[in-house]
């Protein structure tokens, strides 16, 4: 199977390669979107749990929707871990919603008039429902701000179907057999959704427009940064495929294997659809058949099977006819259709053993020969037949087995709509059957909140320019891009045109501080610095107070109580009373210490040299140039020393 | 297969909850409620269906459906022009299946009163259609059929705010009639949850001595949404009123907030006691009758009428609503009371503070009371405890100006047999020895000491307690 790195932008035009995105992002809010819970950040402590069931709701032609038959079908007893600190009766659809939170609808409002989308003018509040029980009312409640937006990336433009509005889901903890435990920390937590249209036509350029979306979104200084916090999903189909969504990417990067592959597997898919035609195989008179074969498979000595009978569990095998060699049909650089009916096994049968299925073209752990021969005398199987086994509890083999059979007949459809799991290898397994679009309905707890013009224009007035425009004026005042990004990301944007302006220091210097600086004392040291304080760190620099090398540490000291004024930390730091004479400190130093004149190459010498005079109490209080200038003749007078000396 | 697009001018409700200038925008441009619609407005163009606006929505904005499922509002000062481009009428119709009999399951009616047991969603609409026939319920909570052979009968549709003296009455006699008539297993009344304690409370007084349980459910999340606790609490009403051999009437509703158990809580010592938690209906005073779940019914007590095979019942359903509660606070003036008795009240149940007090300035109102003929008891704000006015001269006081302390009966629940009492009779001493003859535990002699448990949130052992069990 091809790698990413081996397929050309022809390659996918000819497997007609089509993605979208879908960019979730949390918002910086101070509470949550429904109720005052604050808006923190995660914890895994938590004081009670408490326990329900999602019932599928039936949709308007009376029949159960796809995904939702799926979920009640799993049985799944959803366990919630709360904490009274981030959690209250609304998260735990125990009281109704309180109004929508004003400060996230503003920041949604900036983003979506940064992606120039349309905006409505009555945010109406739809309940969008999940039965995976990720949220405990089973519906996410969410908003569609605007629409019909678009984005530059690069030289193209790429089209925003929508962006929404949403409350963020649980996460989850565990997920084994009947039983799936979230926590609900991250609940409610305010995150925009950008849809894009699915224009992308290269893996790389989903990467590209996904690193695109997070700019824009970081611009604004008001979204959450660090883990989880931007998650995306994507859509990928490719020619005769169906669109699969791939759920909850956590980094932009990992875009290009996964979808390259998912393109790859409905390709295959695709072909063992030929194939089974082929064989004279059709969807409506396919007919697998499954027995419970528990007293043939007895005496096996495969581990797995033997401990599901040590608990009272059953064996299942399933006919699939005319299968042979299907199920060994490659599907990814780690997988082969097999894996298909896993994923099915494990999601709706809740049985989540490793391995959950055998067949008998596995070359892996298997039966003994002669009880695949009387499995397969029990079921009538005939020459290129497949047989499936599959074991558990009593009722959970049993759907395992006809699950088997559901997805071994899809497979003469061709691929079916699913939303799948990435894994970080970018194979991806089976998570559930794709939702349809008949699970909206408005929520009827909520009244429409009109968009104001007076409101737009307010956000229009105070927002900050577009990643391109800031861009283009920060080249003007000499940034490069590696300068510029890191600034963009820090939120410190405003401060940045602060110090600029209004202190006159260096675009350059206020760029390393506000991009570099603070990022490093935060990732290094968690260390957080209010924008107040570091402007009062910039203005005693400008009036001369330390020199540029001592940002870094003074960062460090303020960072480390925020209860620290700046002057106190500077004093500390670089007492006023003993400023040392430049001149004397530098001799002095060399003169002490002196390993530096062992060295030979110059610039090495020399970058020693500087090393050991600002150490000695001039960092941060003699600008460096002047010291090198120092350090400069003090090496050439040593030289002309040691040359005296040579003669 | 496309439905003709009917003309404009003779579809019904084309302007449905629209009015003012919402209206005069989709008159002149001659679209309505349906219409699939492409709008150009001043901040770009929105496509969609035109929804029925909601009565209560302002007159400046059109709500439209879009492709994606949303909805949004488009500002009819924004809008330039809107065209039809379609017309896609939504049908409200609740699928049906048999629901299937099973001559060895017990045969349960269920009445409703209002408020929705089981919905379905019509997503074009957002609308929640209400599901109530046996095929209906069958279709959205099948597992009834598991449990009992179902009839249903809609006696009204109204919130259970609404619920009154006619509804109290009609729903008793048609209990007794279910009951005399049809050989019934068990009774399950649908009802709406506020004021569920109030008609549990009355059915009791008006429906004595039933030989089957008379089991009243609602639900605290409504049925629309995947969460809800209307499915697993009718399943277990229908199986208490099936299978239990309680046959009183009960309250079945969360035990937990968690789906996991019930609770059968007597007619007359229960309550209503969050706004929104599943888990609000609370035994006041003393310990339910029973949890029930999926599988089992545990009594937690003995001390109940047992089922019978017999088909008495007393239906005695008489209610004069001329009565009122006072709930006491400080300060309170006498006109309060002067008013009620110029009305032509006939009784005022108190909710004093503490033991029973009111202050002394009411001291005159209520002997004026007394000399109308006006019946006055005192109940306790305090809701759990009993009222005691022998501890304080007040107290005193009071009975001598005609007060007649009532135990520990629950003030919605001494309102509900005043008038009740009053219905029989206004003989003073007749309506004192009804209002103080328990029926069922309405008045009980004792308070064992777990009747009482508010556990405080914060404290130590607490925490063990909640972070142990499920809440």
């Amino acid at each position: 199977m091809k790698t990413p790195e081996q397929m050309t932008a022809e390659d996918y035009a000819r497997l007609g390669f089509m993605a979208g995105l879908e960019v979730h992002q949390q918002l910086e809010t101070d509470t949550k979107l429904f109720c005052r819970c604050p808006a923190t950040r995660y914890s895994p402590r938590y004081d009670a749990e408490l326990l329900r069931h999602m019932r599928p709701t039936m949709s308007e032609l009376g029949e159960y929707d796809g995904t939702a038959l799926m979920e009640f079908k799993t049985r799944k007893e959803i366990i919630y871990r709360i904490a009274r600190d981030t959690v209250c009766t609304y998260e735990m659809d125990d009281a109704p919603p309180f109004s929508l939170a004003e400060q996230a609808l503003d920041i949604a409002l900036e983003i979506a008039l940064k992606l120039d989308c349309k905006l409505v003018s009555e945010l109406h509040i739809i309940r969008k429902q999940y039965l995976d029980g990720s949220i405990p009312t089973g519906f996410q409640r969410t908003t569609i701000v605007g629409v019909d937006g678009e984005l530059r990336v690069g030289e193209r433009i790429v089209h925003v179907r929508q962006l929404a509005l949403e409350e963020d889901s649980c996460r989850e903890v565990s997920d084994r057999g009947h039983r799936r435990v979230y926590m609900t920390d991250r609940l409610s937590i305010p995150l925009i959704e950008v849809v894009t249209e699915p224009e992308m036509r290269t893996p790389a350029e989903v990467v590209e427009v996904g690193e695109a979306v997070r700019r824009l979104t970081r611009s604004t200084g008001k979204v959450r940064t660090g883990a989880g916090a931007a998650r995306q999903d994507v859509n990928v189909s490719v020619k005769g495929g169906t669109r699969i969504e791939i759920k909850g990417v956590p980094s932009i990067k990992m875009f290009r294997a996964l979808t390259h592959y998912e393109a790859l597997r409905q390709k295959a898919l695709l072909d063992i659809r030929r194939e089974l035609l082929g064989r004279g195989l059709r969807p409506d008179t396919f007919a697998p058949t499954w027995h419970e074969v528990t007293a043939l498979v007895r005496h096996t000595t495969v581990a797995p099977i033997r401990k599901a009978l040590k608990e009272d569990g059953v064996v299942y095998a399933v006919r699939l006819p005319r299968f042979r060699g299907i199920l060994r049909h490659r599907t990814s650089h780690q997988h082969a259709f097999d894996h298909e009916l896993s994923g099915r096994v494990r999601v709706i049968a809740c049985l989540d053993g490793s391995p959950n299925l055998m067949h008998d073209e596995d070359p892996g752990m298997s039966i003994a020969p002669r009880l695949w021969d009387a499995v397969r005398r029990a079921l009538d199987c005939v020459n290129g037949d497949s047989l499936v086994l599959v074991w558990g509890p009593a009722e959970d083999a049993r759907l395992a087995a006809s699950e088997v059979a559901e997805r071994a007949r899809e497979a003469l459809i061709g691929v079916p709509s699913e939303t799948r799991q990435a894994r970080a290898d970018g194979a991806t397994n089976f998570e559930r059957i794709l939702p349809g679009p008949n699970r909206m309905y408005p929520d009827t707890d909520l009244p429409p909140i009109a968009i104001t013009d007076e409101r737009v224009a307010r956000i229009e007035d105070t927002m900050g320019p577009l990643p391109r425009e800031w861009e283009a004026c920060c080249r003007e005042r000499g940034l490069h891009l590696e300068l510029i990004i890191p600034l963009e990301r820090s939120g410190h944007r405003d401060l940045f045109e602060r110090v600029v302006t209004e202190l006159n220091v260096p675009p350059k210097l206020a760029a390393v501080v506000l991009g570099q600086l603070t990022r490093w004392a935060r990732r290094r040291y968690a260390l957080y610095c209010d924008e107040e304080r570091i402007f009062e760190l910039f203005k005693a620099f400008a009036a001369d107070r330390f020199t540029r090398e001592a940002f870094r540490s003074l960062l460090k000291s303020l960072g480390s109580d925020p209860g620290l004024k700046v002057g106190d930390v500077i004093e500390a730091a670089l007492p006023r009373s003993s400023a040392p004479d430049p001149q004397a400190t530098v001799n002095r130093a060399l003169a002490e210490e002196t390993h530096w004149r062992a060295i030979v190459a110059p610039e090495a010498r020399l970058k020693a040299a500087m090393g050991v005079a600002m150490d000695a109490g001039l960092r941060g209080r003699v600008p460096g140039r002047e010291v090198r200038v120092l350090v400069d003749e003090a090496l050439s007078a040593a030289d002309i020393e040691r040359e005296v000396n040579h003669d | 297969m496309t439905e003709p697009i009917p003309v404009f001018d003779e579809r019904p409700d084309r302007y449905k909850g629209y009015r003012g200038a919402a209206r005069a925008l989709l008159e002149r441009e001659r679209v309505g409620v349906w219409s699939d619609v492409l709008a150009r407005t001043s901040r770009g163009d929105f496509a969609g269906i035109i929804l029925p606006r909601s009565e209560t929505a302002d007159d400046r904005h059109i709500v439209i459906k879009m492709v994606s499922g949303y909805n949004v509002g488009l500002a009819v000062a924004n809008v330039i022009s809107m065209v039809e481009r379609g017309y896609t009428e939504a049908h409200y119709k609740v699928p049906e299946k048999e629901f299937p009999v099973d001559g060895g399951k017990p045969n349960v009616v269920l009445f409703g009163t209002g408020g929705t047991i089981a919905s379905r969603l019509d997503y074009r609409t957002g609308a929640v259609i209400p599901a109530f026939s046996p095929g209906e319920l069958y279709g959205s909570v099948p597992e009834l059929a598991d449990v009992c052979n179902l009839r249903t009968e809609k006696l009204y549709g109204v919130f259970s705010e609404n619920m009154a003296r006619e509804q109290y009455i009609g729903l008793a006699e048609a209990i007794g009639r279910a009951i005399r008539e049809e050989g019934i297993d068990g009774i399950v009344v649908g009802h709406g949850t506020d004021t569920m304690h109030h008609t549990a409370a009355v059915l009791t007084f008006m429906v004595q001595n039933p030989p089957i349980p008379i089991v009243m459910v609602g639900s605290q999340r409504s049925s629309d949404r995947p969460s809800s606790d209307a499915a697993l609490n009718l399943i277990h009403a229908a199986k208490t009123a099936g299978t239990s051999d309680i046959a009183e009437v009960l309250v079945c509703m969360f035990g937990p907030t968690s789906d996991e158990y019930g609770l059968l809580h007597r007619g007359t010592r229960v309550r209503k006691m969050h706004s929104s938690y599943r888990s609000t209906f609370r035994t006041i005073g003393d310990i339910p009758m029973a949890t029930v779940d999926r599988d089992e019914i545990v009594p937690l007590r003995s001390d109940y009428n047992r089922r019978r095979e017999d088909r008495e019942v007393t239906i005695d359903a008489v209610f004069d609503d001329r009565v009122s509660i006072i709930y006491y606070y400080p300060g309170m003036k006498a006109d309060v009371i002067d008013s009620l008795i110029d009305c032509g009240y006939k009784g005022i149940v108190i909710a004093g503070t503490g033991l029973g007090h009111v202050n002394k300035p009411l001291y005159p109102a209520l002997k004026r009371a007394h000399d109308a003929g006006v019946h006055v008891y005192m109940t306790v704000q305090t809701l759990w405890g009993y009222v005691q006015m022998y501890v304080y001269d007040t107290g005193r006081d009071m009975m001598e100006l005609g007060v007649v302390p009532a135990a520990n009966m629950l003030p919605e629940v001494a309102y509900m047999k005043l008038c009740w009492a009053l219905g029989h009779s206004h003989e003073r001493d007749e309506v004192k020895r009804l209002m103080l003859t328990p029926i069922s535990s309405e008045i009980t002699r004792r308070e064992p000491h777990d009747g009482y448990l508010i556990y405080q949130g914060g404290l130590p052992e607490v925490a063990e307690f909640v972070a142990g069990n499920l809440k």
